[in-house]
């Protein structure tokens, strides 16, 4: 009986590496301290693959790949960074910005921003397509916590950690395309929901201003997120 | 050595950009060796003249007087810069977007007025359906976001621009900055 081998052997970006059968081709670029821009991914959390920000090139294939939701297989070879990578990384995050109002200056999460961060750090200084400016809604209902539709990019941690981890599944999405937006139980307000247990899972995994605490103002709300590798190990090692 | 024109104006922001354009200090004084400030809101020039080398713009475009003079810059102007937050992004001016001119007019002249309520129809330029960012109506040569972006991040911009070169500006200032 020969030994079936689970470790993997890639080319990113020219360089050799090796990895677990398993493993993504982002969390190999991690290890390896090779930066791959990413925004709906969180760690503790399943890898949906919604933002495409984290797209990469293989050879032998003409498509764009996701790194978070594609495992490494023998013999790739990755390519992180290119010229045609980079304009599919920012239009994607500028037609963020068309989709709803971000107005960075008046936000709570000002300074804090995961997209905010990623625009500067893929120098983008404008936006080259025209901004929608849909109307949309502020719920204030819950007593703890509030969400911005303006400030939403349709990740999906929220729905994410509330399912996952909090095990309430109070978040989900409604609507296709441009109509899709977070909602709470039926799309019912925040404050009515008979299944949040307000824990705030989801304010601190938001990448953005839309879920925020009350009483926040302007660049005040720093988000933590440290707890959730850690509620999710604690998990693994009980099962 | 012949002195650059620079010119500033101001649409439809809080003049914080101008504020932090004072804010280079002493730094006016190199700035004034290697330019002359041809118009602007700080000097008492009314009209917005011919052979602009630099405009600074602060501000989005949100009235049809707005419309007007943005045109007139692009038109005088070799380099227009869409200096800060509202004119890359429209930032706050275009938070009334959404609502629609007829209900925002009608909040603010009627609703909230209690002396002689009613919406303006001169005297005060017409607003535009939406306001939009600087590029979205004239060509923009330089983007310089920020709310209001430093006053080093300004004059860094001016200098490279009157020595010949394009700022560098991503990782210097963002939106929101």
């Amino acid at each position: 009986m020969s030994p079936v081998s689970n470790i993997k052997t890639l080319k990113i970006d020219g360089k050799d590496f090796s990895a677990r059968q398993d493993e993504t081709i982002l969390e190999v670029a991690r290890q390896n301290k090779i930066f791959i821009p990413t925004l709906c991914d969180l760690r503790g959390l399943s890898t949906v693959g919604a933002c495409r920000m984290c797209l990469v090139e293989i050879k032998g294939t003409s498509k764009l790949l996701p790194a978070c939701v594609t495992r490494v297989e023998e013999g790739m070879e990755v390519t992180t960074t290119s010229e045609r990578l980079d304009r599919y990384r920012k239009s994607i995050l500028e037609l963020l910005f068309t989709e709803r109002n971000h107005i960075c200056s008046v936000c709570v999460s000002n300074g804090h921003c995961e997209l905010q961060s990623l625009t500067q750090r893929l120098q983008i200084t404008h936006v080259h397509f025209p901004y929608r400016y849909p109307k949309a809604e502020v719920d204030g209902s819950h007593p703890r916590f509030i969400i911005d539709q303006n400030r939403c990019i349709l990740c999906t941690r929220c729905v994410r950690v509330c399912e996952e981890i909090e095990g309430a599944h109070t978040w989900d999405v409604m609507g296709r395309g441009i109509d899709a937006k977070v909602i709470t139980d039926l799309n019912q307000p925040w404050g009515s929901s008979e299944t949040c247990t307000g824990c705030g899972k989801c304010v601190h995994v938001c990448p953005t201003g839309a879920l925020f605490e009350k009483g926040r103002s302007v660049a005040e709300m720093l988000k933590r997120r440290n707890f959730l590798p850690y509620l999710t190990l604690m998990r693994e090692e009980r099962d | 050595l012949s002195k650059l024109r620079l010119a500033t104006i101001w649409l439809d922001g809080c003049s914080g950009c101008h504020m932090s354009f004072l804010d280079i200090d002493d730094a006016l004084i190199t700035l004034l060796e290697r330019v002359d400030l041809v118009y602007s809101p700080l000097v008492d020039t009314k009209v917005f003249p011919e052979g602009v080398d630099i405009a600074l713009v602060e501000g989005a475009v949100s009235s049809e007087e707005d419309l007007r003079k943005i045109r007139m810059v692009r038109e005088h102007s070799k380099i227009l810069v869409s200096l800060g937050d509202c004119a890359v992004t429209a930032n706050v001016p275009s938070m009334r977007n959404p609502f629609g001119v007829k209900a925002v007019c009608e909040r603010a002249y009627c609703e909230n007025v209690k002396l002689n309520p009613g919406i303006p129809d001169q005297a005060v330029p017409k607003l535009l359906d939406r306001v939009r960012p600087i590029h979205e109506v004239v060509p923009v040569d330089v983007f310089v976001p920020g709310c209001p972006p430093s006053a080093s991040v300004i004059q860094y911009v001016l200098m490279e621009l009157i020595d010949g070169r394009r700022p560098e500006l991503s990782t210097r200032t963002r939106f929101g900055a």
